[in-house]
């Protein structure tokens, strides 16, 4: 991140660097030395004070003027980045971005390859649970042995009818479990061999007007694959967003790839593009990586009627969260909408074709011989049908991926949003001296460890927890791996005390648990981070 | 693995005995790092835990402990006149330093940990890693000739009263080792203050009182014996030694009267009395850099104590009313136990301040306000341990001050 405001302080510590120099030149115990030194120190003071003082006017002449902002320098004195060259690659056509400077990529074995499979799943699940914000029990449309087409609606919100939730395959209902308190678990689908779609006519977005395409949203089943924040839940029709985020790219270990995900997808992705910045007062803003030497595919490139942003980072500048902090953050009031790279593909071909289509590019990676790769499937598909025939003795299967997804079985589903299954191996055994030993190379952010020195070098990951749950011991170690302004620490101690002002001053509404996984991760005393700003979240929503 | 199904054959039932349990549990996690695994949030933890996080202090100051039990015997012998080359005597030295150091390690350790383990028992969790550290700081700042009830009363006070009182490991406030300290300082000031308290080995350190040798000594003597080495022979303290630590010496008479006594390399290398660990600095810098490198410790807070001690000195030798004033402010550094504070005691995580901001200004005012209590009060010959527990009580305000400005400012924002 550039920092606006700090080139000021430089003449400051330049002038206590060279003072103690000129003080210590008087132990000659001359007085007329002395107070020379003291006059040239009380001068540098003067000048740097000067500095200051116009450095600041300087920053509210070029805010008056509206030409601060990303990427533009209107400090006195130039940026590192500027005196070392720039740091982003060419292709971003000298645009400017943000660099990211803490972060932290965990390099895992098992990445996926770049093939794409297709393998024929027979079962499909739809999750009311995947859907934060929705009433306890869902309203069914749909009672088994139904058949359906994809686009069908299988139930609906009791607190707003309007909002539908569809089927993403074509064929029969074929169970509905449930679990506590008649809570519905999964509505479970046998697909079709050949999908069968419901037609949509979907509203011409240059003419009809934000309410029609906002109900069309909710008819169709797409309103439920957009995301609010804060709280992460399902948007209230209600309100309009602030603005529009999407990251078009993830830095999770096992994440599918942009390049990949895009192909074929071109106009789907700027129609998606279209239809939402017709929904928001703001902008749709769109967060591309300029980390590496590739660039991104050429849609996102030349996208229309939204604004780029470059990010330079390792993990999490690839989260939404953290896009959203350093572009407009949200201020408190204010809601933005947040929306998968896919979903708005999928956005994108309803209204280009009139079909409630929810393909998807997910990927397989880690433990599981030589299936890493990217796969073509449809929304909530099974599972053991996407693995295949392998034996998933001692793995852990998640849902997701292994900072933030859910730890599922082989017969399970994939969640709505979730486009990786991470299988890793269980860390349920003892290991002796494991705290003491420099031993076997695992994923960690310390440098006690002799494998920081081979940030390349990959790694197996387990669950073991590595240690035991303590109390906040360590500070500061939040901060080494968040890029944000925020003091993660203080803020879960205030949710854990319940203390609601310096929770929303602390910037509560800026995370979700994605964003405080890799503190999670890092954390010595194995306190559950994300667990914590759930509670202090779902309290916040409660209090409205 | 035949130990760890030996091991697991006799973990004792919870119910019938939690002590022994809780024992059990801190030898077996000590052994064996825990099958525990990831159920909710992230699936993959970071390699880190809190023992290993603890185990890296004690690694740092390793060095600390070995020049430390040497030099115990190295002042010994230079106050009887005798082997004052510092390897000459070897054997005797280094047999006299574990004499005196040995003792006070085990009962340190034993006491605090007993401490521990009774309280995890009886709070029912498992025993936290806080006084891993504790324990092997403590004998390192106390006095060789420490008796050792006193040190057994103030680790009860410390863990106890300080550390247990609050919480256990995590939620005191100010730093374990140092009340251990303070509370010798304060109950039983005439073993840890003045110039007679820092070579051990005399009945009193004063021109010609004898040596006092105990069992220690003798079994060394008789492993000597075998060896067919020099034993401990009964002697006096020469005529005109003192014992005085340079910064007393300074306090009379400023720089000169300390290098009359002692050169700056003897200095810097630690051939002088003063608590155990203290005096080397060579070595207490590699373990500062140990832990800045590892990441364990905060530089922020080290960097910061050395600009605001040396800016404090600078101040002082700019007023110059007093010889101890008038010390060239980086000879400063050369005395007393500045680089041990900085390296192991300010940098406790627990007790300094908690945000980057806190932590600069926590490490400037222990070194600013610790300079002036060693320079300007006659009472406190040294004033590290003040200045960091002050800074202690003050590190949350100072925390307070940095959360408020950020939410202050994020609101204006907003």
């Amino acid at each position: 991140m550039r920092s606006k405001n700090s080139s000021g302080v430089w003449p400051v510590i330049t002038a206590f660097i060279i003072s103690p120099q000129l003080l210590f030149a008087q132990s000659s115990t001359n007085d007329i030395t002395l107070i020379g030194a003291l006059i040239i120190v009380g001068a540098l003071i003067l000048v740097a004070a000067v500095i200051t003082v116009s450095e600041n006017l300087l920053q509210i002449e070029a805010k008056k003027h509206g030409v601060s902002g990303k990427g533009k320098n209107v400090s006195l004195f130039p940026t590192i980045s500027e005196i070392i060259g720039d740091k982003f690659p060419s292709y971003t056509n000298g645009e400017g971005g943000y660099v990211l400077k803490k972060g932290h990529d965990i390099n895992l074995t098992g990445k996926p390859s770049d093939e794409v499979y297709k393998r024929s799943v027979n079962t499909y699940a739809v999750r009311p649970t995947n859907f934060r914000g929705i009433a306890p029990i869902p309203k069914l449309v749909v009672k088994e042995k139904h058949e359906v087409l994809a686009g069908d609606v299988l139930f609906y919100d009791k607190s707003n009818k309007n909002i539908k939730y569809c089927s993403p395959v074509s064929g029969e209902v074929i169970e509905i479990r449930r679990g506590a308190k008649r809570a519905i678990k999964e509505v479970i689908l046998l697909a079709d061999k050949k999908q069968r779609y419901k037609g949509y006519k979907a509203p011409d977005i240059n003419k009809a007007s934000k309410e029609d395409i906002v109900d069309f949203l909710m008819e169709s089943g797409l309103w439920v694959l957009i995301n609010e924040r804060p709280f992460d839940v399902v948007p209230d029709p209600a309100k309009t967003p602030f603005n529009i985020f999407i990251s078009t790219f993830d830095t999770a270990p096992y994440a599918p790839k942009t390049s990949i995900i895009m192909d074929d997808n071109e106009d789907s992705f700027q129609k998606g593009i279209d239809v939402l910045s017709k929904l928001t007062k703001g902008k749709v803003h769109l967060g591309l990586d300029a980390n590496g030497t590739e660039a991104p595919p050429e849609a996102l490139m030349a996208v229309k009627n939204a604004e780029k942003h470059w990010f330079i980072g390792k993990h999490p500048s690839g989260n939404v969260g953290m896009q959203i902090h350093h572009v407009a953050p949200i201020k408190s009031g204010q809601s933005v909408w947040t929306l998968p790279l896919q979903n708005v593909i999928a956005i994108g071909r309803m209204f280009l074709y009139g079909r409630f289509d929810t393909s998807k590019i997910i990927t397989i990676g880690g433990k599981i011989n030589g299936k890493q790769a990217h796969y073509s499937t449809i929304m909530g598909a099974n599972i053991s049908n996407l693995l295949g025939n392998i034996e998933v003795q001692h793995l852990r299967i998640i849902s997701g991926d292994v900072l933030t997804g859910r730890k599922v079985s082989k017969s399970d589903f994939l969640d709505a949003n979730a486009d990786q299954i991470s299988i890793i191996e269980e860390g349920d055994s003892h290991e002796m001296f494991g705290w003491l030993l420099p031993i076997a190379p695992r994923p960690s952010i310390s440098k006690t460890f002799p494998n920081f020195l081979y940030p390349k070098l990959e790694m197996d990951g387990n669950t073991n927890t590595h240690g035991e749950k303590r109390a906040f011991v360590m500070t500061g170690e939040y901060e080494k791996v968040l890029p944000m302004n925020i003091y993660p620490q203080h803020l879960m101690k205030a949710i854990l005390a319940g203390d609601f002002e310096q929770m929303e001053g602390l910037g509560i509404y800026e995370l979700s648990e994605e964003d405080i996984a890799l503190c999670e991760f890092a954390c010595t005393s194995k306190i559950p981070l994300q667990k914590i700003l759930r509670d202090g979240l779902d309290m916040m929503r409660e209090q409205g | 693995m035949g130990l760890l199904d030996y091991f697991k054959k006799i973990e004792p039932d919870k119910k019938k005995s939690p002590f022994l349990h809780t024992l059990y549990d801190g030898i077996f996690t000590f052994l064996y790092s825990p099958d525990s695994v990831a159920k909710s949030g992230a699936h993959i933890r970071d390699g880190m835990d809190l023992k290993r996080t603890m185990i890296h202090v004690v690694i740092g100051m390793q060095l600390c402990y070995l020049f430390g039990t040497y030099n115990v015997g190295h002042q010994h012998f230079v106050a009887m006149g005798e082997y004052l080359g510092l390897l000459e005597g070897f054997h005797l030295k280094l047999a006299h330093g574990l004499v005196k150091m040995l003792p006070l390690f085990i009962v340190a350790n034993l006491v605090g940990l007993g401490i521990e383990f009774w309280y995890a028992a009886k709070r029912e969790h498992a025993i936290e890693e806080g006084y891993l550290v504790t324990g092997a700081l403590i004998p390192l700042i106390m006095p060789p000739d420490l008796p050792i009830w006193i040190l057994v009363l103030s680790i009860i006070f410390a863990v106890i009263i300080c550390k247990e009182a609050f919480g256990g490991t995590g939620m005191n406030i100010w730093n374990i080792a140092l009340m251990s300290r303070m509370f010798v300082f304060f109950a039983y000031p005439t073993t840890i203050s003045g110039d007679e308290v820092w070579v051990s080995g005399f009945e009193a350190l004063r021109e010609g009182a004898a040596t006092s040798y105990g069992y220690g000594h003798s079994v060394f003597n008789w492993i000597f014996g075998i060896f067919d080495l020099k034993p401990f022979t009964a002697g006096t303290v020469v005529d005109g030694y003192s014992g005085a630590t340079p910064l007393s010496l300074a306090y009379q008479g400023g720089w000169e009267a300390v290098t009359s006594a002692y050169t700056t390399s003897q200095m810097w290398w630690g051939m002088i009395p003063g608590s155990i660990g203290e005096t080397c600095k060579p070595f207490i810098i590699a373990g500062a850099l140990f832990l800045v490198v590892t990441g364990i410790a905060s530089w922020r807070i080290m960097l910061s104590m050395i600009v605001g001690a040396a800016s404090m000195a600078m101040l002082l030798n700019a007023w110059g009313a007093t010889p101890f004033m008038e010390v060239p402010w980086f000879y400063q550094f050369y005395m007393g136990s500045f680089f041990f504070a900085m390296a192991f005691m300010a940098t406790d995580p627990v007790t300094a301040a908690s945000t980057n901001k806190g932590k600069i200004a926590y490490g400037f005012l222990i070194g600013f306000i610790g300079m002036i209590i060693r320079v300007l009060n006659p009472a406190y010959p040294e004033g590290w341990m003040l200045a960091i527990i002050f800074m202690n009580t003050f590190a949350a305000l100072l925390d307070r001050l940095v959360i408020d400005t950020h939410i202050s400012k994020r609101l204006k924002s907003a």
